[in-house]
Formats: structure tokens, C-alpha cells, sequence
């Protein structure tokens, strides 16, 4: 089998390398010179694509965890559902979460990762006590927000460009149930959408859902969900039903008549305004994990995920003008995702911004990377910035122009000569 | 009593077989050489499913170190595993003792010396179970690797014997034979993909044989199927072979 990213977009060569020990993954990592680190393959493009790749995935052992204190220690190559299944039935959870939990802790890391908290806990980086990364002399620093400063701000969300993440400690959350109240609003607009996202603002999680293909008056129209854990029901974790998308969907299955199908069926559950339900961690955190190789519906070409962050006060302007771009172009996105952000951090590739973020779907096709570029266009207008987690076809010129920090970060790569050790296929490709 | 003991934990199949019993809440005793090496794994087990973990030092081919290894157990276990197994090199096994002293009484006659104490007592205790992992390997000789084979061929039916023995005193007696397994010891190795099984395959089945009190399981049903052919092919036939 063939290494491949989420997307199914890119599929470059790579060498794979597998190793046993600390002592095994220096020695790789001495004989390797266009080298990245890989986890569980989550990314959509091409980040942890290399000609020769370090699989980590089996570096994956638990070293310590205090129930009392929430504080705790795994290697790497831990998935952050195998946390959730010890931790939670302990009355543990996550601080900060992205919305898959098929992710390993150093990729966590490697995209300073974020989730429907952002906007008051921040990105994963947050959660993290400290982190043992091994350098590309061989030599194994600890770096946190005390230690190894400039390591530390370059190596979350640096996309695996400085080292190899052995082991992280991270603090964890109290929580008082596995379950969850959802508070669902229906939006017909994106100023609806706006203004529920302000409403809510001091609420534990928010995200929204967009329809991207409705235009004019209705424009932004999708719904809201806010969420807090709810005491009083139990810790237990519901097994799901575990579906599987058993084959590459032919290109015909997914078009804008079954999109906008989806889409009106999906805003047809929620009755109007404002409704409540229970949903335990699983359903509101990770629906799509309940689907193996979800990916598989975008058939064999992939598909490309487009996700941007525009600063708060253009946010509403660059929204409303983006999805006019999208809706007119007919390119359906399958799902789109709203979110308000918080206060961004000092990490100096870190995605997030104050302001509103919009992620996307969109199968391969004729067409698609032009819409693309003219997206690009539309960002850096207003003075945005692309997601490289989700990214495989962002240009050099765009991706620079979105982070101001990037200077401190190549500054870094060279002093410790990461630059000479660690690439990616995307890291080759933007000039990092 | 809640303990299982591990023997050869090591191996990669031990290792996937500990963690199914950790995780339906049994304790672990894990023995091998070297047993420090271990520690990682017992913390990892240790904190995943909140159960017991002791690692213990056992030499499989120090036979006299046996009844002391056991006996040094307080609180006796319910049940052995052993997934004790020496590939060894076949070739250099032909011209010298040392290698094939080494592959038949690592296969075969240290873990009799250790099931011997622990049938014992178990015996006595009317109780326990007794799973071996042999192989396929046992079920004809080939000249690939025919030294492990007749030592795993011994074990099969020590096996055979012991549960035949135990049977009235209510002790459940299960061999293993896994076939092809992805581990470190068939690593390198051109495997079919179609007869080839991850260690926790193999482990699952080892649970669930135990539990339901099977006396032989395959961890792929074709694998009976494939060695109820290759046992009917005649011994004239059969020497002209190069079965890899």
C-alpha cells in the first residue's frame, strides 16, 4: 500500500521508514536528508509527503497520567481517540479538539490544531506542558512556552519542518459528563449566522454549517450549533456504529443537484429557530469519525480541502464576497464550516486569527484549481490567511503573504539546520 | 485472583495477547529476558486499562530457575500464555549443535520444564487454563525449516498429552497455531497477503478460544484446510517439494 494523504489528491513518492526505538529514529534520522515525520496520514495534501518519510505511528505508548491532576504524558504517535477512550471514563477530556480524533499528538502539534473552543481556549499548543523533540544533529531538547523558546513557537504548527516530536505532557480538561448540550439555530443568512456566533460568543463551543450553494436573500443560510458539557449523565463512551465507505465513488455521484439535495435535507432536520438536544462526545465532536474512508465519496481524482481565516472586522465583507464566488461558480462543496476564532497565538506558522474561518469541500474536476487561485485572491484581499494542514496546491506568493511570522520561522529552521533535514512535498512547494 | 502470565512477552503476538486481556480487565504477569525492555509496554497497558502489570525476569532455557520463578508468584494466576518462539537459522542449525540445541530447547523443552510446574499446580488447584502457541510449521516437516518445525511438533503434542492428562482435573488445555503473522519475526519475509495476520488477530482468537474452551484453533480457518493438503500429500511425493 501506497502512502498517501486524506485528500487522495496528491500521491508523490515516498519512501517509508519504520523505527523501533529513539535509538533506531536517530540513526534514520542521520541518513535522511529530505526527510518528514508522518502519523495517521490525516492531513489532506501534502505536508507529511516526502521522498523519504519517518512513520511514527507506532511510537505510540502512554508514559504517564495523573487522574487527580489531568496531566499527561504520551509519546508521539498516540491517536487522540486512544486518550479518549482511557481518559473519559475518568472524568477527562481534551481542552482542545479538532474534529477528527484519527489524529496522532505530534500531528496535533505539527498544525497547532484547533477546535469549536477556539475562541476562548485557543489552539492545541495551549494544552501542552512541554515536548521532547529530537533535532537534526540527533541531539533531543525539551521546548515549551519556558524552555527552547524559539523551537517551541517554530515547532507548533511548523508542519513537522523542525524535528521529530517524541513525546508531549499535556494538561487535560474536567469534565462533568460525557454528554453534551446542543443548542441548534437556524440561520437564513450569513448575517444570521453572525450574529448567532456574537450571540453565543461566551459559550464553551460553537461551529456553523453553511450552504454554499443557496445565493442571493439566502445567501450564508445554514445553522449554528453551540454546545456545553452537561453534568449528571455518566461517563460512558457509546460505541458507534461503525459505517464504511467500501469503494472510490464514481465522479458522477456527487454533483450540485445532490449537494444541494443533501444540504436542504441536512437544514430540513432543524425546525426553525432554536432547538435543543443531548449528543454524547463522539456525535458532537467527531460525526464524520463514525465513517471509515469517508474520503472515499470524492472517487479516485480526491478532492481538496480550502480552508481560510480572515481577520474579524473583514470578516463579514470577505465571507459574503467569497461564498458569492463559490455559489456562482456552481462547484459544490459538500461541507462547509463556519467558525469565530479568538485571540491568535505567538506560534509563528499557527493558522489561527482573531476573525472567522470557513473550511471546504470540493471534489477534484476541471476547473477547480482556477476557482481555487481566485479564492486565493479574494483572502489575501482581505487579508487572510490558507490553513496548511488542509492544504496541496497553495502558491509560495499566497502562503507567504498570509504569514507575517515567517521570517522568525525560517530563521529558526536555519539556526538549528532544519532546513537542511526536514522538507515536505508542500514545504518544497511554498519555499519553507 | 486475576492475574494471566505471559511467557515470551516479548514477542510481538504476546504483546497484541496482553493487551486483549488488559483490556477485558485481567491483570498481567509478563515474563521474558531482559524483562526492563518490557517496562515501557507495562506502563502503557498499565495506564490504557487501569489493571496490574509486574514484569518478570524468566530465562526459558534456565530450566532449574523454573519452580523458583513460580513459587515466587503470591498471588498465583489464572491462567499461563506462551508465546515463547526461536525461528533461528535452519542452515546453520544443520552443521552446528549450538544453534540447534538452541532452536529445540527454546521451542520445546524449557517451556515442558515450565508448563510441567505450572500444570501442577493448576492440577492440583483444579483449575487455570494452559494456551501454547505452536505452529503450522509442526504439522510437517519441511526443509526450509524443519528443526523448529520438530520442536514445535513436540510441543503440539506435549500439548495434546497435557490436556488429555488434565481434562478430568477441570484444567483447559488450547494450542495456537497461527500460520503467517506480521511480527518481527517475519519481518523481511514475502508473505501471501491472503494467509498473512496481524498479531492481534492471532490475539483475539486466543481470547475468545479460551474462553469458549476450544482445544486447537487456527487464526485463519484456511490455515486447517491448507495443512489437512499438505499432510494428505505422500511422503514419495512430498520429498520432491520445495515448499519455501
Amino acid at each position: 500500500m501506497s502512502l498517501g494523504s486524506w485528500g487522495n489528491y496528491t500521491k508523490p513518492v515516498c519512501n517509508e521508514h519504520e523505527f523501533l526505538d529513539e535509538m533506531a529514529l536517530a540513526k534514520l534520522n542521520d541518513q535522511y536528508n529530505v526527510l518528514i515525520p508522518y502519523g495517521n496520514g490525516r492531513s489532506y495534501g501534502d505536508s507529511a509527503l516526502a521522498p523519504d518519510v519517518a512513520i511514527v505511528k507506532s511510537h505510540n505508548h502512554f508514559l504517564d497520567f495523573d487522574p487527580d491532576t489531568g496531566i499527561l504524558h504520551v509519546q508521539s504517535g498516540v491517536i487522540l481517540a486512544d486518550i479518549i477512550d482511557t481518559v473519559v471514563p475518568q472524568g477527562w477530556f481534551l481542552k482542545v479538539t479538532p474534529g477528527t480524533k484519527l489524529i496522532t499528538i505530534g500531528g496535533a502539534i505539527a498544525s497547532d490544531v484547533h477546535g469549536k473552543n477556539h475562541h476562548l481556549e485557543g489552539a492545541f499548543s495551549e494544552t501542552i506542558i512541554n515536548m521532547r523533540l529530537m533535532l537534526p544533529s540527533g541531539e533531543i531538547v525539551n521546548c515549551s512556552k519556558h524552555e527552547n523558546v524559539d523551537i517551541y513557537r517554530a515547532t507548533c504548527g511548523g508542519m513537522g519542518l523542525t524535528g521529530i516530536i517524541l513525546d508531549a505532557k499535556l494538561s487535560l480538561k474536567k469534565i462533568p459528563s460525557s454528554y453534551i448540550k446542543q443548542t441548534t439555530v437556524k440561520a437564513d443568512n450569513l448575517k444570521e449566522l453572525f450574529d448567532a456566533f456574537e450571540q453565543y460568543k461566551s459559550s464553551s463551543y460553537s461551529v456553523a454549517w453553511v450552504d454554499c450553494l443557496a445565493n442571493k436573500e439566502n445567501l450564508g443560510r445554514g445553522k449554528v450549533m453551540i454546545g456545553e458539557f452537561t453534568a449528571g449523565r455518566g461517563l460512558s463512551i457509546i460505541p458507534k456504529v461503525k459505517l464504511s465507505v467500501p469503494f472510490m465513488f464514481p465522479r458522477f455521484i456527487l454533483n450540485k443537484y445532490t449537494v444541494n439535495t443533501f444540504n436542504w435535507l441536512y437544514s430540513a432536520r432543524v425546525k426553525e429557530g432554536t432547538s435543543q438536544q443531548i449528543v454524547d462526545i463522539n456525535s458532537f465532536f467527531y460525526p464524520l469519525d463514525s465513517i471509515n474512508h469517508w474520503n472515499k465519496i470524492y472517487g479516485r481524482q480526491g478532492f481538496i480541502q480550502y480552508q481560510f481565516i480572515l481577520p474579524k472586522k473583514q470578516s463579514y465583507e470577505g465571507m459574503k464576497d467569497i461564498l458569492k464566488v463559490i455559489a456562482n461558480s456552481g462547484k459544490a462543496s459538500f461541507l462547509a464550516v463556519l467558525k469565530l476564532y479568538g485571540k491568535e497565538n505567538d506560534n509563528y506558522l499557527s493558522f489561527p486569527m482573531e476573525g472567522y474561518s470557513l473550511a471546504l469541500d470540493f471534489k477534484m474536476e476541471d476547473g477547480l484549481l482556477e476557482l481555487l487561485n481566485s479564492l486565493d485572491e479574494k483572502v489575501l484581499k482581505y487579508e487572510g490567511r490558507i490553513y496548511l494542514a488542509k492544504d496541496a496546491r497553495v502558491s509560495k506568493r499566497v502562503f507567504e503573504s498570509g504569514y507575517p511570522k515567517l521570517e522568525e520561522f525560517r530563521a529558526v529552521r536555519k539556526k538549528y539546520n532544519m532546513d537542511k533535514k526536514y522538507h515536505s512535498y508542500q514545504s518544497m512547494r511554498i519555499g519553507n | 485472583m486475576s492475574y494471566v502470565l505471559i511467557v515470551g512477552a516479548k514477542s510481538d503476538i504476546a504483546m497484541a495477547t496482553a493487551r486483549k486481556y488488559a483490556e477485558n480487565g485481567y491483570d498481567l504477569y509478563l515474563a521474558a529476558r531482559n524483562s526492563k525492555t518490557l517496562d515501557v509496554c507495562a506502563q502503557d497497558i498499565r495506564l490504557r486499562h487501569q489493571v496490574k502489570v509486574q514484569c518478570l525476569e524468566l530465562d526459558i532455557i534456565d530450566y532449574s530457575s523454573h519452580q523458583k520463578f513460580y513459587d515466587a508468584l503470591t498471588e498465583k494466576p489464572l491462567g499461563v500464555i506462551s508465546a515463547v518462539g526461536y525461528l533461528g537459522d535452519q542452515n546453520k542449525g544443520q552443521t552446528d549443535w549450538h544453534e540447534a540445541n538452541m532452536i529445540l530447547n527454546s521451542n520445546y523443552t524449557g517451556i515442558v520444564s515450565l508448563f510441567n510446574i505450572i500444570a501442577n499446580d493448576f492440577s492440583e488447584r483444579r483449575q487455570g487454563f494452559i494456551v501454547g502457541i505452536s505452529s503450522v510449521a509442526g504439522d510437517r516437516g519441511r526443509k526450509s525449516n524443519y528443526l523448529y518445525g520438530a520442536a514445535k511438533a513436540a510441543f503440539t503434542t506435549y500439548m495434546s498429552g497435557l490436556r488429555n492428562r488434565l481434562y478430568e482435573h477441570k484444567v483447559h488445555v488450547l494450542t495456537v497455531k497461527p500460520g503467517f503473522v506480521e511480527t518481527q519475526m517475519t519481518k523481511g519475509m514475502d508473505l501471501p497477503a491472503l494467509l498473512t495476520v496481524k498479531p492481534n488477530i492471532v490475539a483475539s482468537a486466543i481470547y475468545n478460544g479460551q474462553l469458549k474452551g476450544k482445544d486447537i484453533i487456527y487464526s485463519k480457518g484456511l490455515w486447517q484446510w491448507i495443512m489437512l493438503v499438505i499432510k494428505a500429500i505422500p511422503e514419495w511425493k512430498f520429498k520432491k517439494m520445495s515448499l519455501g
